[in-house]
């Protein structure tokens, strides 16, 4: 039986240009997908460098957060979505890069180094360090196929936080290590609130990455991706070297959940083992699918989702009046409950996920309005 | 020596727990060719039951009894309520859904009783009773081999030797042929989850009160260990879940006894992968030919 046949049902991508689409002659005739690109990721930069002085600080700390997990669920969502890949190790992956970018940090801090080069050189060492996790647990996932996959990932996510306990001279145990980050530079005045910097450097990151897996996906690499999703013998059959292919996207989405977990880490200031557990692994999952597999815009959905349930369930237990203790119980667990129950819901009724359902929408009413004009 | 044989008999029980909770796999992979992820997640819950019954009745083997009927209707539950809807064109999809439970399960748990470890009692003195001066067996893992093994014989009585045993046989491996010959594939179905279920609850049952205590995620780590187990055996195989229980439960003892506690997890994941990677079938799977 090959196993993996298709992730999911197969996603028509009609969705619009550079989320991922499919291969429609068409773009040939808009120009360099390279450029659009280009263009799209120039627009989001000025749209967030814009929404970075209108809002508040704490707004801008939350979106500085959707960017790191965005980064991570776009990972996902080519590993997933495109290659047919599960993975519930991810978190681990996250807490790879975010332990890289600490140990790094500290290493600079320790020998009084400083510098607006530092940042930059330590997530490049998370990537780095992540990309050769992924490539390891990539090489044994290319052979495994669905629950089997599923499992040795899930191994991999309860592994790795209990590692950083057993190493603790490393990893200072349960409570994990600080990382040092420096305040932003002096040019851009002294009250710069240092929030807006935080969403200035995630959002900057991830947009690269973002820039870069879309032209993956637009590439020979994506369609190769896609194809072995879709079926693996006629994959093979058109000479395309299937084990390669899915190491291929192992890591490239290893990758992204490395900067995912290092901007995670520098915008938190530390990293603990308790913040990588299972559950993140499962949130992470669950934001790809609920967004919709298979398109980076559904990514950005579920990254929106994993920071705005928690704070509308705070807002929510906050309006009830209830006892302290049970507000805590509650404010813990009630998005787990709500996030558990739509990925059900989600799953059995719209396979498609929230883009597949905009997508849908955006359909209906482009017929409707084609009908009336003609 | 002394401390092999304890190591020996501790991993035996163990992993006597860890062969019913693989068994409870191998049942619903068998039956609907489904990895339940959410199984852990459900034997907790039905340990949870356990717990609330005991502490007002005050009676350690009315909760149990209850735990065991919690699992056999939650599995009903889920398979009738969940699974029964999701599209299982895709292996994924269930894998998907059954985490989607799992995060729910545990999410409920932690709302209703909250997420500190809860102490969870023996029934069964756990000190290791002296065979001439060697510490060998607890009543306590007495009573583990006991529950485990009357759960083992009958499963395989109910399978080879029961009409209902045969038809849910017939249902798993031919669903459409039995339709045909008018056999409630369905309800074989969910009487499939609500066994595994159960399994599952007893096993939870045996294996808390050795471990930290009741939590909601108490399972999580028992859980990779069973699938382990089921892995090792193939997930074809319920003689194999048994074996691979035990070599399992055998293996993570003599780490812990000689490596210490800690390297545990990754004792297991190193199993896992090596498995996984030199036989994909499990070491009792037929060698059969595969696609690709």
């Amino acid at each position: 039986m090959s196993a993996t046949q298709a992730a999911l049902p197969p996603q028509r991508n009609l969705a619009g240009a550079g989320t991922g689409g499919g291969d429609r002659p068409v773009d040939r005739r808009r120009g360099s997908t390279l450029l659009r690109h280009l263009a799209f990721a120039l627009a989001a930069a000025l749209l967030l460098l814009g929404v970075s002085y209108a809002v508040e600080p704490f707004r801008n700390f939350q979106l500085a957060t959707v960017a790191a997990y965005l980064c991570a669920t776009a990972g996902l969502t080519v590993l997933t979505g495109l290659n047919g890949q599960l993975s519930l190790g991810h978190g681990a992956l996250m807490a790879t890069g975010a332990y890289t970018v600490a140990l790094c940090q500290n290493a600079f801090a320790d020998r009084g180094m400083t510098g607006g080069w530092l940042l930059p050189l330590s997530l490049g060492a998370a990537v780095l360090s992540t990309v050769a996790v992924g490539a390891v647990v990539g090489v044994a996932a290319a052979r495994l196929r669905g629950p089997y996959l599923a499992g040795v990932t899930l191994a991999v996510a309860v592994v790795v936080p209990a590692l950083a306990v057993t190493f603790d001279g490393v990893f200072n145990g349960e409570q994990g290590l600080s990382v040092p980050v420096e305040p932003p530079p002096m040019s851009l005045g002294p009250y710069f609130p240092y929030e807006r910097w935080q969403l200035w450097l995630a959002g900057a990151a991830t947009l690269l990455a973002l820039l870069l897996l879309a032209n993956l996906i637009r590439s020979r690499y994506g369609r190769t991706f896609r194809a072995v999703r879709d079926d693996e013998v006629a994959a093979r059959l058109a000479g395309i070297h299937v084990a390669r292919t899915q190491v291929l996207a192992f890591v490239v989405s290893a990758a992204t959940a490395g900067l995912g977990g290092a901007l995670l880490a520098v915008l938190a200031q530390s990293v603990s083992p308790g913040a990588f557990s299972l559950t993140l692994s499962l949130f992470l999952l669950m934001a790809v699918v609920i967004g919709g597999l298979g398109r980076l815009a559904g990514a950005l959905w579920g990254a929106v989702l994993l920071v705005a349930l928690p704070d509308l369930t705070h807002s929510a237990t906050e309006l009830l009046t209830l006892s302290p203790a049970v507000a805590q119980r509650l404010e813990g667990n009630l998005p787990l409950a709500i996030f558990g129950v739509t990925l059900i819901v989600v799953m059995i009724a719209a396979p498609g996920g929230v883009q597949g359902l905009l997508s849908r929408l955006g359909r209906a009413l482009l017929a409707r309005w084609s009908a009336r004009r003609s | 020596m002394d401390r092999f044989v304890f190591l020996t008999i501790d991993g035996l029980s163990r992993g006597a727990v860890y062969a019913a909770f693989a068994l409870a796999l191998v049942l619903i992979w068998r039956a609907a060719r489904v990895v339940n992820f959410a199984q852990g997640a459900m034997a907790v819950a039905a340990a949870y039951v356990a717990y609330s019954v005991s502490a007002s009745t005050g009676s350690y083997w009315l909760g149990f009894l209850v735990a065991i009927l919690a699992g056999l209707v939650l599995g009903a539950l889920v398979d009738r309520a969940v699974m029964r809807f999701v599209d299982h064109a895709s292996p994924l999809n269930p894998v998907i859904v059954a985490l989607g439970l799992v995060l729910l399960i545990q999410a409920v748990l932690g709302m209703v009783y909250g997420s500190e470890f809860r102490p969870a009692d023996a029934p069964f003195s756990r000190s290791a009773l002296t065979v001439g001066g060697v510490a060998v067996l607890s009543p306590y893992d007495l009573f583990v081999f006991a529950a485990i093994g009357a759960v083992v014989v009958g499963l395989a009585w109910l399978f080879a030797r029961t009409a209902v045993g045969l038809r849910m046989r017939a249902a798993a491996f031919a669903p459409e042929i039995s339709r045909l010959l008018g056999v409630n594939v369905g309800g074989m179905l969910t009487l499939g989850w609500a066994l595994a279920s159960g399994v599952g609850a007893l096993a939870a049952m045996l294996v808390i009160p050795t471990e930290l205590g009741l939590h909601p995620h108490a399972m999580d780590l028992v859980f990779v260990s069973a699938f382990t187990a089921a892995v090792v055996g193939g997930l074809d195989s319920p003689p194999g879940a048994v074996v691979g229980g035990l070599v399992v439960g055998l293996l993570l003892s003599y780490v812990s006894g000689y490596a210490g506690s800690d390297l545990t997890p990754l004792a297991v994941l190193v199993l896992l992968l090596a498995v996984l990677l030199v036989r994909p079938g499990g070491l009792f799977a037929p060698v059969t030919a595969r696609r690709v």
